[in-house]
């Protein structure tokens, strides 16, 4: 369960940035996770609401950008979108890529009061 | 609660120990992570209200970060790596499923090099010193890391346990992690490189199964070859699976009940100090 260190680490950004521009609360959030990046959503959630209590995201609205897995071939150069790290290349079948999205995991924005 | 550890207090925070170090020493308890906050003292009821009151007069700010949530770790890790490039120290961060056999590698191979290049360890298990007094015995300096409810070691607590051991230049630092072959994945220690063990009882299909941390690792140990003529297990495709996940992986085929195979993990180990 390395979601609830992922959750603990949206809560340190969260309190971070708040405290800079001197605020008390979030009241939104948009998190960008990709889809390699081996988060399930699921135990995310899941372990969301005993994460943020007493913290300045407890009452804060959340919202999770879904990023799609993308490469780029090694061999062919040819860029295809991928659900699983071990896709390989539907042009040439190649083993040898480079991941150039879906690997994100982001604070995108807080919304603060 | 605290975000290293998952714990629901203090109290099961992650601590670190050398063998023969009381189990409750707090001195040493961990607490370097200044992100969770047991400050319950700024939320009274009090300030709470105050604050809702006084929000209805703010204009809603929106701040556009774009921060990476692993970015702690990941500085913490960076700082790990300056320090063990600037010492010749050549770290290895082992991860495997639990029981695939990382103390029996490392028992092997201390007992079998110890003589030749001086080594450390850093045992990473939810709770027990089990592991590190399995390598105290080989009189190498050794500090067990216990995650408490945690599944995984992250780079500020390797880094404390780094301060504590006092690891001479010019030597080989073997972090064991906690046997789970998912959480760990995703935290970079700093180490040279990521060596994923995968035992010969665990099924041809593991890496597909859980690619992260083949996609992660530089090295892969498959263990327990003695066991193979019981087994239905297909090398060949395990290998090939893995290498669909991460073509770039190096394989050594092992026993540490045996030491077959062990010679040529040897002979990568020396290389690389
Ligand atoms: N037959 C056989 N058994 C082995 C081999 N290596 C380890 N074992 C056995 O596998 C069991 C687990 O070994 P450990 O070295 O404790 O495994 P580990 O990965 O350190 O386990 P955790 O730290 O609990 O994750 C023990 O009973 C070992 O004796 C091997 O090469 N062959
Ligand atoms: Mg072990
Ligand atoms: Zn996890
Ligand atoms: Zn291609
Ligand atoms: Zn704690
Ligand atoms: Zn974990």
């Amino acid at each position: 369960m390395h979601e609830l260190s992922i959750v603990m680490g949206i809560v340190k950004i969260a309190e971070d940035e708040t405290a800079k521009v001197k605020e008390n609360a979030v009241a939104k959030i948009e998190l960008e996770i990709g889809q390699l990046a081996g988060v399930e959503l699921d135990a995310l959630n899941f372990v969301w609401e005993s994460a943020v209590k007493d913290s300045v995201l407890e009452h804060a609205l959340k919202t999770i950008i879904e990023i799609p897995g993308k490469a780029i071939c090694a061999d062919c150069d040819r860029e295809f979108y991928l659900n699983n790290i071990f896709d390989s290349c539907p042009n040439c079948n190649s083993n040898f890529k480079g991941i150039i999205q879906g690997k994100e995991l982001r604070v995108k924005s807080l919304e603060v009061i | 609660m605290c975000g290293t550890c998952g714990c629901g207090s203090d109290t099961n925070g992650p601590t670190i120990l050398k063998p023969g170090e009381h189990n409750h020493s707090h001195d040493v308890h961990h607490h370097n992570h200044d992100g969770h906050t047991h400050s319950h003292e700024h939320h009274t009821h009090e300030d709470h209200t105050h604050a809702h009151n006084h929000s209805h007069n703010h204009k809603h700010k929106v701040l556009e970060i774009e921060q990476d949530i692993l970015q702690n770790n990941q500085v913490l890790a960076a700082r790990n790596r300056g320090y063990f490039e600037a010492k010749n120290i050549f770290a290895l961060n082992l991860v495997s499923s639990p029981g695939s056999g990382k103390t029996s590698i490392l028992e092997r191979t201390l007992s079998d090099l110890k003589n030749e290049i001086p080594f450390y360890v850093i045992e990473g298990d939810q709770q027990t010193l089990n592991d590190a007094n399995r390598i105290d015995v080989l009189n190498i300096p050794v500090i067990q890391i216990n995650t408490g409810k945690g599944c995984h070691l992250e780079s500020d607590i390797v880094y404390e346990a780094v301060k504590k051991l006092e690891i001479k230049n010019n030597s080989i630092l073997m972090i064991e992690n906690v046997g789970n072959l998912v959480c760990p994945s995703m935290f970079d220690l700093g180490e040279s490189k990521r060596v994923v063990i995968i035992s010969t009882t665990e099924g041809d299909d593991k890496p597909i199964k859980y690619p992260d941390m083949f996609h992660t690792s530089d090295i892969c140990i498959i263990n327990k070859i003695d066991l193979l003529p019981y087994l239905n297990t297909d090398i060949e495709k395990l290998k090939g699976y893995a290498l669909q996940v991460n073509p770039k992986l190096q394989f050594f085929e092992v026993s540490a009940t045996t030491g077959e195979g062990m010679e040529a993990w040897y002979n990568w180990l020396k290389e690389n100090i």
